[in-house]
This record gives structure tokens, sequence and C-alpha cells, in this order.
């Protein structure tokens, strides 16, 4: 089926727009979460408390609207005053810093996976909370144990409240098209796929431009699938190693398979390509299926019909290559109330209040504590399911190395990403980009 | 006592003055009332210019970063940025930037503004339109040029593609390095016309018509009068407009960020866009503010190049003629 200029711009620019249509669903029942019998710590709460609190800006709207419903409802139960405010992701580091180093703005700021550990020395120690829910809750997930504890302590600097992944999204029709079933797990069978689509006209495309979640989301599936990594567990760096060079060479073959101008992309261009039809399949977050599930357009309503999710291929690795910086809560020392804040934080991860947000969210975000891979939403749609355990990776920004301000540097400033698209387009051969990109982050893990 | 005695001796009373006091005397004192009145502009320019530009210059020689306070590490940063290829990248791409950018910007503008110079119809309306794309925010315009770069949108490859059928394949503008930068430029062009256009337009309102007349008597042809006597009138406001052209240019973060965000891998980073990559998301506070500061040279140096060498001639110091 051909799509004039004209659709495909609409639907472009629907995908975009169609992001903030309101929730259509009921809220899901909060018996499916199951819970051991833990007594609550007590947190004494300040007279006169009220409580300021920054996280994340949504990208549905279920997000933003069922954590505002759930902080109304402890408003009300507690009489503490709470305001929220939703931050636009690229402004949330830079007024992070600012509260940080003035020491006054906000209680509690919900920031992004390593966040936490490059201010810990500003933080409260959060670890009762943490022991409590993770006790009530079946546990922690590797990826929220690493992220809100500090660096080999057992100390808790943050409570991680939930991650998204980047799976595989497909169009079934066209997969089965190229004579595939499943989207192929080794490096060799997704390479001849993407060919294989590529030949019917329905490419695969991820972007290697300066785009921060997608460019360094696909580099590090790159690295960690051929068993290569940044650092190592000691801190040193590991990038110019043989199976960096063989990532470098399997993405030159996968580049040529891909849809043109794919290093243009930011972060929108592989959804607004995917909904103009313009892909077949790409890595991303739910974001993609949502927006075509939620539209009253009759056109992306069917592409959602044909849209399914699938782990990205393992490759050489044995557990999920893929990665989730969860959104990580942290309360500052010099919070006024900081067991107004705990009770909040509290409030806000028990079942009858995350239950409702995590079900509405259809996905988008997955949970840290294990007991919410039981609700009932996950298989209720079976495409959900490569998102349930978006947690229960080994991987992470910076994987084998600890967490610090330098994984978050090297993210931030595309080292990675520079060293596939510069060896992808010819413009350098896999061994000098690989030396070059490990000395650039080098500087960056030097302090 | 007769009466006149008395009547000047109370005139005398009515007009004598009071000793100044100390407080009339010190506003009386000239270079005081100098430094009272500067007062004001000092404080501004010292809390938004002085302050920002010392502390800029202070992080640079520690190791700052956003979460911790760092220390004093004298030149290292500058050290580690002679020997950063992305950095030493930036340099070559600002200069040819602001290079290829201010000398189309100029010759563009500078002809735009010739023909805005005729009486034509609806003169001042056009010259309020031309106006547009400076005013327009440059985020919403480079968000604009972004769709019409797009690898699968843009509306120029949809022409020569679809309608005009002289390709097969959409063009991919921002793909591949020399592209993308040719690209920005164009965009930059596009910006920046007006701001030249209008202000050379300016410069030649004050050319006397009389010179182009008796030029016309003496036969001179188009070239020669534009060359004798348009271009020599003109330099002190092009001068002008030169220096803070180039100074926008070189200094340009928004179209860069908005539409590539210095990729594909820092072919077009700007040294800007590449300082605050450095200094915001990369947390790197020290870094990021030696790349800014190793900026200031290069200003400087072009500021005097194009104030002093383009705007600095003898006759137009009362001089003779050279």
């Amino acid at each position: 089926m051909t799509i004039s200029r004209r659709d495909s711009l609409a639907l472009g620019a629907a995908a975009l727009g169609a992001a903030s249509i309101p929730i259509i669903g009921a809220r899901a029942a909060v018996d499916d979460v199951p819970t051991a019998d833990v007594k609550a710590p007590e947190f004494k709460i300040e007279k006169g408390a009220s409580l300021h609190v920054l996280r994340p800006a949504k990208f549905i709207d279920p997000d933003e609207v069922y954590w505002k419903s759930n902080t109304k409802k402890f408003i009300d139960t507690t009489g503490i005053d709470v305001k929220v405010d939703f931050v636009s992701w690229e402004d949330l580091r830079p007024q992070l810093a600012v509260i940080a180093n003035t020491g006054a703005g906000a209680d509690i700021v919900a920031s992004f996976g390593a966040d936490p550990h490059i201010y810990y020395s500003k933080l409260l120690d959060l670890s009762d909370l943490a022991e409590y829910l993770g006790a009530k809750y079946g546990g922690w997930y590797d990826l929220a144990l690493l992220y809100g504890k500090k660096w080999k302590t057992n100390e808790w600097i943050g409570i991680p409240i939930g991650g998204g992944t980047g799976p595989t999204v497909y169009r079934k029709s066209w997969l089965n098209e190229a004579g595939y079933d499943k989207v192929p797990n080794d490096h060799q069978g997704f390479l001849e796929c993407c060919q294989k689509l590529q030949k019917n006209g329905h490419p695969f495309g991820m972007s290697l431009g300066h785009a921060l979640g997608d460019a360094n989301g696909y580099s590090e599936w790159l690295l960690w699938s051929h068993n290569a990594y940044v650092v190592d567990e000691n801190g040193k760096i590991a990038l110019d190693s043989k199976e960096t060079i063989a990532a470098l060479k399997y993405a030159t073959e996968l580049q040529k398979t891909m849809a043109p101008g794919t290093l243009t992309w930011n972060d929108a261009g592989n959804n607004q390509a995917y909904a103009a039809g313009k892909i077949g399949m790409t890595f991303n977050g739910v974001s993609i299926y949502y927006v075509l599930l939620k539209s009253p357009d009759p056109t992306l309503q069917a592409m959602a019909a044909d849209t399914y999710h699938q782990d990205t291929p393992y490759g050489l690795s044995k557990r999920r290559v893929e990665s989730a910086a969860p959104m990580n809560a942290m309360v500052f020392k010099h919070s006024k109330y900081p067991n107004a804040a705990k009770e909040y934080l509290r409030f806000m991860m028990e079942a009858d209040q995350y239950g409702p947000w995590l079900s509405n969210c259809l996905g988008y975000w997955c949970q840290s504590l294990k007991a919410y891979s039981h609700m009932k939403f996950w298989t209720a749609d079976p495409k959900l399911l490569p998102f349930a355990s978006a947690l229960d990776s080994p991987y992470y920004d910076g994987y084998k190395g600890p967490i610090s301000a330098a994984s978050a540097a090297v993210i931030a400033n595309y080292t990675v990403v520079d060293m596939f698209a510069s060896v992808v387009t010819g413009n350098a051969t896999p061994e000098s980009a690989a030396k070059q990109a490990a000395k650039a982050a080098e500087r960056y893990y030097r302090t | 006592m007769d009466a006149t005695t008395a009547e000047v001796g109370l005139q005398r009373l009515r007009f004598t003055r009071q000793p100044d006091g100390w407080v009339t005397r010190m506003f009386d004192y000239k270079p005081f009332l100098v430094f009272l009145c500067m007062l004001p502009t000092i404080g501004l320019l010292v809390v938004f210019l002085t302050y920002p530009l010392g502390l800029g210059i202070w992080l640079s020689l520690t190791d700052t970063t956003i979460g911790q306070p760092g220390q004093f590490i004298g030149l290292d940063n500058f050290r580690d940025l002679m020997d950063d290829p992305v950095f030493w990248m930036s340099v070559t791409n600002t200069i040819f930037y602001t290079v290829v950018a201010t000398a189309g910007k100029f010759a563009l503008g500078l002809w735009l503004a010739m023909l805005l110079n005729h009486h034509i119809p609806w003169k001042a309306f056009i010259r309020a339109i031309v106006l547009l794309p400076w005013i327009v925010p440059t985020v919403l315009s480079a968000i604009a040029w972004w769709w019409i770069y797009s690898p699968q949108f843009s509306i120029i490859s949809y022409i020569v593609v679809d309608v005009l059928h002289l390709r097969s394949t959409y063009i991919n503008f921002l793909g591949t390095p020399w592209p993308a930068r040719w690209s920005l430029i164009v965009a930059n062009i596009w910006r920046g016309i007006p701001f030249v256009a209008i202000t050379l337009l300016a410069g030649l309102q004050t050319i006397s018509p009389s010179l182009y007349e008796a030029a016309l008597l003496d036969g001179a042809s188009g070239w020669q009068k534009f060359r004798r006597i348009t271009v020599p009138l003109l330099m002190p406001i092009l001068a002008v407009a030169l220096t803070l052209s180039v100074l926008f240019t070189f200094s340009d973060f928004q179209l860069v960020y908005a539409i590539t965000r210095g990729g594909p891998f820092n072919t077009t980073h700007l040294m800007g866009t590449l300082a605050f990559q450095r200094a915001i998301p990369g947390a790197q506070l020290g870094e990021g503010a030696a790349i800014a500061v190793s900026m200031i040279p290069f200003l400087i140096g072009a500021t005097l190049l194009c104030f002093f060498g383009v705007g600095r001639r003898k006759w137009q110091q009362g001089e003779a003629n050279d």
C-alpha cells in the first residue's frame, strides 16, 4: 500500500500529536499484586509539612494523570501539601544540579538512573524505606538494586520507581512477507532478515545521530550483544577490543539495510518513520504502539493491530540485551521535612497507588519491585510482555563499571554513538574509531 | 539711615547665599557626578557581563562538575582540549561556518539592500516583511528547517522526487558531513540576511543622490558607481554590521543544536554547541567553560579585524584622501 506524501506527513505529525489523547480504559484492579505481611516503618511526620517534588514530564497522558491523582490521595489522607512539577527530560538534570548545589528548591527529585550517584553526598539514606518495600513486594530487580544502592554498599540513596525498555517493534505482516515468523535471535539471522525487509521496501531503521535515547540504546545493543563493553568492573576502559571491532563490522553491514537518513534522526525520528509506514522494524519503547493504539485514525489503529514486540536479538549474550535506566527518586538532606518525604515515596510505591499508575501506562513503565509483575494487564495484552521484565537485566549504562558521573558523561557526549557512526559511514576504520573512542572515554573515567 | 540705604541693605540680605554645605559641594564636583550617573550602567554590566565572564574563566581553570565543586587545576582543561580531535573539529567547523555564512549574508544582504533602495510600490511593507526571518524565534525556524531537511518528509525532496521526477531517492541533507554543513549554512544565511540588508539599507540611504547624479553626468557605468561611491561610503556601517554579524554567527547555538545537535558524529559541532554538550548533559562544567573561553581570542580577533580593518579610513577621520 503506497502512502501519498500528504498522508505520510499527516501520519508522522499525528504520531507526535496523538500522544496527548485522553486515556481509554478502566483502572486495573489492585487485587493482583501479591504482598507479604510486613509492618510499615513509622515515619514521624513533621508538623506543617509541605513537599515540593520534581519528576520527568510525561510521554503519555496516563503517566501524569495517575501520578497527580495518587498525589491528591496523599494530600487528602495526610494533609501534607505536595506540589509536583513535571519537568522536560533535558531540563531535569540542570534543575537537579541547581537544587543540589544551592541546597534549596525541592525536597524530592525523581530523576534518571545514575543521578543519585552523582549527588550521593547530598542525599538522605533511604535504606529503611527500601528494605520495607523490598520485603513487602517480593524483592527488587537487579537493575533496581544497582541503581538504588550506592555502588558496592548496602546503603540506599534512591528509590527506583520504574523504568522503560526498548525491545524490537515490528510490523508482523511485513515480517511474514519477508519469510519470518519471529525476529531471528542471532546476528547473522537478524542481518538477513533486515536485508529481506529492505528488499521488500520496509527496512529496519535506528538512529546513529545525536539522539540521546535511541542512538545510545542502539549502540549499547551493538556492543553488549557482541560481548563488548565500555568499562570493566574495576573502572578500566575496555572499549578497544576485538569484540568491539566485530560489533563495528556488523554495524556497517546492518547500516546498509537501513532506511535512508537515519543519522539525521533524533529520538522522535524512528517513531515518525514507523507511523508513516517508512520503516518496518525498529527498537523502541512502548510509545510507538501506544500512540498507534490510542489514535482515532483507523489507518494508525490498523498499524497497531499489526505491530508486535519482541526482545532485541540476544546475539552472543545469554540474557536480554536491553537496559532500562529507571526513574530514581532521591530525597535531599536539605529537605525540611525528611519524614514527610519518605512517607510520600512509601505511599506512591504502595499497591493501591502504584498499581493503577503502572497498569494504565500500558507498559510504558516497568516495575522495580517483583510483585508487580503479576498484575493482570501484563498478560491481558500479550504484546506488552517484552516490557514486563525491563529491570530484570544485568546491563546498564556504563556496564560493567561503577555507576558514576563518568558513565553519564560517556552517554551525553555520544562517545560510543560517534564511534559507530563514523565507521558505518566509512569515515573511519573500525580499529582507529575504537581507539579514539577508548581514548575519549578514558578522559571521562580518569577522575 | 535714609530709606535708600535701608532698601539696598535689605536687598543685599535677601540675595545673600548660604555658604555651600558639603553635600552640595559633592554634587557640584563633576567627576563625582559622572561616576554617579554611570553607576547603574556599570552595575548592570558587572552583574550580567563581568561576573559571568569572570566565573566562566574561573570555571575553565577548575575541574568543577555539575554534581560536585571543583578544585583549581590550572590549564589542564586546555591541555586536554589541545589533544581532543572533537574540539579541533568544532574549531574548524566554527571558522568555516562563520566565514562562509557571513560572506553569503553580506553578498545577498547588500544586493537586497540595493534593491530595496529604489522606489518600488509597497516599499515600507516589503521592508517590514523582509525582516521576518530575523524576528521569528530561531528555535522555531530551526524546527521548520529540520522538517525541510528531513530524510523522509522534506518538501524539497518531495518536489524534486515526486513532482518533478528529477531524482529517484529522497535527498539526505543532514546525514553526511559536508551536506549537513552546507545545509546549516544555508539556514543561517536565510536567517541572517534581514539584519544585514536593513542595516546596509540604512547606510545606503545616507549616501547623497547628488553624488550619483554627478557620476552619471561624468558618464560612469553602474559598476563604477557601485565601486567608487557606494562601497567607500558604506564602509563605516558595513564595519559595524560585519562585526556584529561575525559575533552572532561565531557564537551561534540554537540553529545547530535544534537541527543536528552537532551530529552526524560531531561534524556539525560548533564551539558553542560542544561547550554546552560537555558542560550540561555531560556534567563537566570545567571543560565546557574551557571550550567557551577558548572562543574569546577568536571573537576578539574577529572584532578587531572587522572594526578597525574595515572601518578606519583616513578620510573618515577628517584627513586628506589617501
